[in-house]
């Protein structure tokens, strides 16, 4: 599977949870698959979906979901130690690790070779780290946001990107309708 | 006058309380001070722009945030400013140690010093200068301003604001 393909598969856990999620195509497929105001779609700043989330979560109770990416984890490294040490309960972080920087051309990641986001997640001091197939995505999904632990979740799948088109919409709009949503 | 105590006071009195932190020797007693207290949350960072993110995601959710860096984070975080932070139009009181001004004992610090307000100046964010003690006195205007207009807004701070550098 591709992550278009899992995104279409978890969209119904997703609709009703916060979302941060990864600048470039996954958010174009997300906006493209089931556009949500819960949906935080980040338009600019490559790597920081999982510090959005983290802060997200640390300020209020709700469950927040990041969808995050291989490249997008080890461009900002030092994401997983802050993770390791201060996520609360209701932060899941869900990498989607298709080993490959899908947005700029398919260029292969580290992952694709000797680097294991899991371990290093582990050895940064995340103590719940599940790691599964791609078909597997979405009941590993709700067990995570069932057992109240701060989660990092990292899903290995196919290289490849769906055409979807770009987001137009402005980002204060997302911005001011997102945070409608985790008030509401 | 406790600076640190004063800063932080004035921190909590505007409804911040989500302070992440990069550290700097001339920051280290505010930083102490804001991990210290309880109506702060205080949460270090391993380097800036990831410090942006938390803070981000913290003022979504309904938080009010600052961060506590040095000013050669500036050439770390100009893409985080322009596309998250200004693109989203978002609030961050930014108190910045202004190494490599007057009082600096590393000279390799005055490198970034130079291009600090040029680059704050290019990327049209607020700035501030605090050079007499008694410039924290403008702090609680500062913050009251950066959340009226949703900005990120720098406060730089130079070594003779906090009495010296060390043994300087």
């Amino acid at each position: 599977m591709i992550r278009s393909e899992i995104l279409k598969e978890i969209a119904p856990i997703l609709r009703t949870q916060l979302v941060v999620c990864n600048i470039g195509i996954p958010s174009q497929e997300l906006h493209a698959i089931d556009d949500q105001p819960s949906n935080f779609y980040m338009l600019g700043t490559m790597g920081l979906a999982s510090s959005i989330g983290l802060g997200l979560a640390l300020a209020q109770p709700k469950p927040v979901i990041v969808i995050d990416g291989d490249g997008s984890i080890l461009t900002n490294l030092g994401t997983l130690p802050t993770i390791g040490n201060n996520a609360p309960g209701n932060y899941i972080l869900m990498i989607i690790d298709n080993g490959s920087y899908g947005s700029t051309g398919d260029q292969p990641t580290y992952t694709s070779q000797r680097t294991d986001l899991a371990a290093m997640a582990r050895a940064a001091g995340c103590t719940r780290v599940v790691e599964v197939q791609d078909k597997d995505t979405g009941p590993a999904l709700e067990e995570a946001l069932a057992s109240g632990e701060a989660t990092v979740l990292v899903v290995k799948c196919d290289s490849g990107n769906a055409k979807m088109p770009v987001i137009t919409m402005d980002p204060v709009v997302i911005r001011d309708r997102f945070m409608k949503a985790v008030a509401g | 006058m406790n600076i640190d105590k004063r800063i932080a006071d004035d921190l909590a009195a505007n409804g911040v309380s989500f302070v992440t932190t990069v550290p700097c020797k001339q920051l280290a007693g505010v930083i102490e001070e804001i991990d210290q207290r309880d109506d702060i949350f205080h949460i270090p960072s391993n380097k800036e722009d990831e410090g942006m993110g938390l803070c981000a995601g913290a003022w979504m959710g309904g938080k009010r945030p600052a961060i506590i860096m040095q000013n050669t984070a500036i050439g770390v975080t100009i893409n985080t400013l322009a596309t998250l932070i200004q693109y989203y139009r978002m609030p961050l009181p930014m108190l910045i140690s202004y190494r490599g001004e007057l009082r600096e004992p590393v000279a390799c610090q005055v490198e970034m010093a130079v291009h600090t307000k040029a680059l704050l100046a290019q990327l049209n964010i607020p700035t501030y200068h605090f050079h007499w003690q008694k410039d924290v006195e403008e702090l609680d205007n500062i913050l009251k301003y950066t959340f009226m207009c949703n900005k990120p807004v720098a406060i730089l701070t130079d070594a003779n604001f906090w009495g010296g550098y060390g043994d300087q």
